[in-house]
């Protein structure tokens, strides 16, 4: 068996009474991409923290690329990109001036830097940027700016923190591109994102975290197999309601939420036949997603 | 973070210099403005009250107003400017810009930033006390020789003050609060350390109460260095002075992990 890349045994931590991290472990291979999902406030942010040596567990063991953390985090993070949650790229600064300033944080020489500047760049999409100010950027920019940022040591681990919340899809859709070019540059990636969508196309495997636990870990896949029906039947409309009764003889397994009703089931003629003749209902008909899967072991209650 | 880990000595390593660095380039561009400014308040500080009050007052201490009142101004400007970066500009990359938070998910400790922000500031602190000593020499109040042995004190002076200011940076929930520690602290110890007139007529506690204040003791130093003496108590002097840099550094180190690394 090959060494983990990041190994984490049983991390807990508490700020004052609660407990944010209760008893998580994971086990990431070299060269995977590895998603972290969970609801605002599941930990997964904490998780990484604690990983990256930023904060001391209360419990529990780290070794992120075979060195102790946080005893040597800091040997670990020669080789970490860390692509942050908010954006702190320095405002005071050029494009390529924020490279060659992160890139002096390893100890790196400017020359050095300044020979891997073009290639981010253009990795990045900012060929031609260099000289731009950060303030000029789009938020799209910003954030590949970021993950350029991130990839200055030329890591062989990368770290990221919901690396496209606030982005449009255009602008996601680039970033998940250059994250599957970066796996088959045999680099392991790390993601934390509450976008089933992201965690689905780009992850090898998966985490679901919720209160400070890991709930249920595996491929997209075999999540999805493994905790919901294949088909899936949203109805919604004024006559939901006395729907709802009739929906549960149709089918095994129907949820409410708000003002919609979830049919899960394996088969679903029998409950498209039947909607079909209704007029006072919507209903839509799609496959079983991890979204499905996320909504079943976190519930649907908001969290902020 | 634990008891232990908290008040662990600073854990330092050479690559704090690339904090001191990021600092010197965005500086870099804005030299020109910023050392006008440190040349143009003074200045017009140190012209108005030591040729107005200077023509009333005559002589301090055996030497012109204007000579005894400059002096007083290169161990203040140097205050002022460390006092400057290590909280107004210190707290925008801290807080506001979440620079540090940056640096330290490279192989950096947050004792490094706090170590790279202290020299930066002390450094700026430098760049206002040597423009002082720039005018000081060039009024011939002081021999260039003299101006230049005065350097080594104005950067204690600055690592004394942009030390405790990073540990009232720690501490401040906005920009307000750094107005508090300008108006309540080191207003009052401008008036009481000697700058605008000699305290050996104040009354003994006032005295006693200056002794433990920084900037009392780098007066003391660089006003007689000047003149071409070395302060009587010389090694007390500096013996604050280092106190507080060393002590200073030790509170901001704990205070910013207990803030930052939660």
């Amino acid at each position: 068996m090959t060494p983990a890349a990041l190994r984490a045994e049983g991390l807990r931590k508490s700020y004052g009474a609660q407990e944010v991290v209760c008893g998580v472990s994971l086990r990431v291979r070299p060269g995977e991409c590895f998603g972290l999902l969970g609801p605002n406030g599941a930990g997964k942010t904490t998780t990484l923290k604690l990983c990256l040596g930023l904060v001391e567990p209360d419990a529990g063991e780290i070794e992120l690329l075979g060195e102790p953390v946080p005893a040597r985090a800091r040997e670990a993070r020669r080789n970490v990109g860390v692509v942050p949650q908010f954006d702190n790229l320095d405002p005071d600064f050029t494009v390529a001036e924020n490279l060659l300033v992160y890139g002096r944080y390893f100890g790196l020489r400017s020359e050095e830097i300044l020979r891997r500047v073009p290639g981010l760049l253009e990795f990045a999409g900012l060929a031609g940027r260099a000289d731009a100010r950060i303030g000029a950027l789009s938020g799209g920019m910003k954030r590949r700016l970021t993950l350029a940022r991130a990839l200055v040591n030329d890591p062989s681990l990368v770290f990221m923190d919901e690396p496209t919340t606030g982005l449009d899809p255009q602008a996601r859709r680039l970033i998940w591109e250059r994250l599957r070019q970066l796996t088959q540059q045999g680099k392991t990636l790390i993601l934390t994102t509450h976008f089933m969508e992201e965690a689905e196309r780009l992850c090898d495997r998966l985490a679901i975290m919720d209160h400070g636990r890991i709930v249920t870990e595996g491929s997209p896949r075999e999540l999805i197999a493994q905790h919901i029906e294949p088909h899936v039947v949203e109805v919604h409309g004024p006559a939901v309601a006395e729907w709802t009764a009739r929906a549960k003889r149709l089918c095994p397994r129907v949820e409410r939420a708000g003002d919609t009703v979830y049919c899960y089931a394996d088969q679903v003629e029998g409950i498209l036949k039947d909607l079909s003749a209704e007029k006072g209902l919507v209903y839509l008909h799609r496959a079983a997603s991890l979204e499905d899967v996320f909504l079943k072991l976190t519930g649907r209650d908001l969290r902020d | 973070m634990t008891r232990s880990s908290l008040f662990a000595l600073p854990e330092l390593s050479l690559r704090w210099i690339a904090v001191w660095r990021r600092n010197w380039l965005v500086w870099r561009r804005l030299a020109v403005p910023s050392i006008l400014g440190n040349l143009a308040d003074p200045l017009i500080m140190l012209f108005g009250l030591g040729y107005g009050l200077g023509a009333m007052i005559g002589e301090v201490h055996g030497s012109s107003y204007f000579a005894f009142l400059a002096s007083g101004f290169v161990a203040t400007s140097t205050m002022y400017a460390a006092t400057f970066e290590a909280l107004y500009s210190a707290f925008s990359r801290m807080h506001v810009q979440r620079t540090w938070e940056g640096i330290v998910n490279a192989p950096m400790t947050l004792d490094d930033v706090l170590a790279g922000e202290w020299a930066w500031a002390a450094t700026k602190a430098l760049a206002a006390g040597a423009c002082l000593l720039v005018i000081v020499a060039a009024f011939g109040y002081a021999s260039p020789a003299r101006a230049v042995a005065a350097l080594p004190i104005v950067v204690l002076i600055g690592l004394a003050f942009a030390a405790v200011g990073l540990a009232v940076n720690a501490l401040a929930s906005g920009y307000d609060f750094f107005s508090y520690y300008m108006t309540l602290v080191l207003t009052p110890m401008m008036m009481l350390s000697g700058v605008f007139f000699p305290i050996d007529r104040m009354p003994e506690a006032i005295q006693l109460a200056a002794m433990a204040l920084p900037l009392y003791h780098g007066v003391a130093v660089i006003r007689p260095l000047l003149q071409g003496d070395l302060a009587p108590q010389l090694a007390l002097h500096l013996g604050v002075l280092v106190a507080y840099a060393i002590v200073g550094f030790y509170a901001a180190t704990v205070l910013t992990r207990r803030r930052l690394l939660k």
